[in-house]
């Protein structure tokens, strides 16, 4: 790909979580919390519904990053992000990352995921390997 | 009350996690990582791994059965009624394959109070068969109304 300067954005991902969603990356993550999975149990505990799990959400960044890299997944070196909202299925997350700093084939950017204007993640800061592999 | 700040420095002994090619696609899958290099042994060589390769967030699998005991220790007292995960950090090193076998030794950072609530730091260090760290992880927990 044509090399990434500061200013420039990484392409956007736009992606819908279906209603299942949560329970396919409950049972591949390992993370057993029903808030994610049980509409019921997330009403008792005061959630309008379901929420998505955050580590979804992170890794929805982490893969913005590394299609950018041509899809190696030794191309993302860093990753830090603050979760700052509750993301939601059926909802489209639209994932914008810009270029920070550029230091020859390595990058460092700034990452915010929103869900209708509802930032669920935002000051996420990754290291990007473009030559990774190559 | 003030925070119990017992468990600041404990560390936990390693927990170990089998890597299987299985749980790498369904992980994939899950996360919508499209490359054939995290379902397709072949795929992966001809890229330049050992064998089927894991997303980097992966990490998040093969270090759950390390957090666990670290998060649920009485030391740390956490109150998980009123606590929401609040941020998260990886630091990658080795690529994960199928048939690797992952061990990740957990470390309590820190435990503060910020404006009425608990922040509560650990780190997770995780290193494969061969002694070589695949990533270095900061996860903090905030706890509202400590």
């Amino acid at each position: 790909m044509a090399k990434l300067g500061v200013g420039d954005s990484l392409p956007e991902l736009r992606v819908t979580p279906d209603a299942e969603l949560t329970k396919r990356y409950a049972a591949a993550s390992g993370d057993p919390n029903p808030i994610h999975t049980d509409p019921d149990f997330a009403k008792k505990v005061g959630l309008p519904g379901v929420i998505l799990h955050g580590l979804w959400t992170m890794a929805q960044v982490a893969r913005a990053h590394s299609a950018a890299a041509g899809g190696d997944p030794r191309a993302l070196r860093r990753l830090e992000v603050q979760f700052r909202g509750m993301g939601f299925p059926e909802q489209e997350l639209v994932v914008r990352t810009t270029v920070t700093k550029a230091e020859d084939a390595r990058i460092v950017t700034d990452t915010v995921a929103e869900q209708a204007g509802n930032q669920i993640i935002r000051n996420a800061s990754g290291t990007l390997e473009l030559s990774a592999g190559e | 009350m003030a925070l119990k700040t017992d468990a600041v420095g404990k560390t936990w002994d390693g927990v170990d996690f089998d890597v299987d090619a299985e749980r790498i696609a369904q992980y994939a899958d899950a996360v919508g990582e499209p490359s054939p290099v995290h379902r397709d042994a072949d795929a992966a060589r001809a890229a330049g791994f050992r064998n089927a390769v894991a997303p980097p967030m992966f990490a998040v699998v093969y270090s759950a059965p390390a957090m666990g005991p670290a998060l649920f220790d009485p030391d740390v007292e956490m109150n998980f009624a009123a606590m929401v995960h609040g941020g998260q950090a990886f630091e990658w090193g080795e690529p994960v394959c199928a048939g690797d076998t992952i061990t990740t030794a957990v470390t309590c950072r820190s435990i503060e109070e910020r404006d009425g609530k608990g922040f509560y730091v650990f780190e997770s260090v995780s290193t494969n068969q061969d002694g070589r760290e695949t990533v270095k992880a900061t996860w903090t927990n905030i706890v509202r109304g400590v």
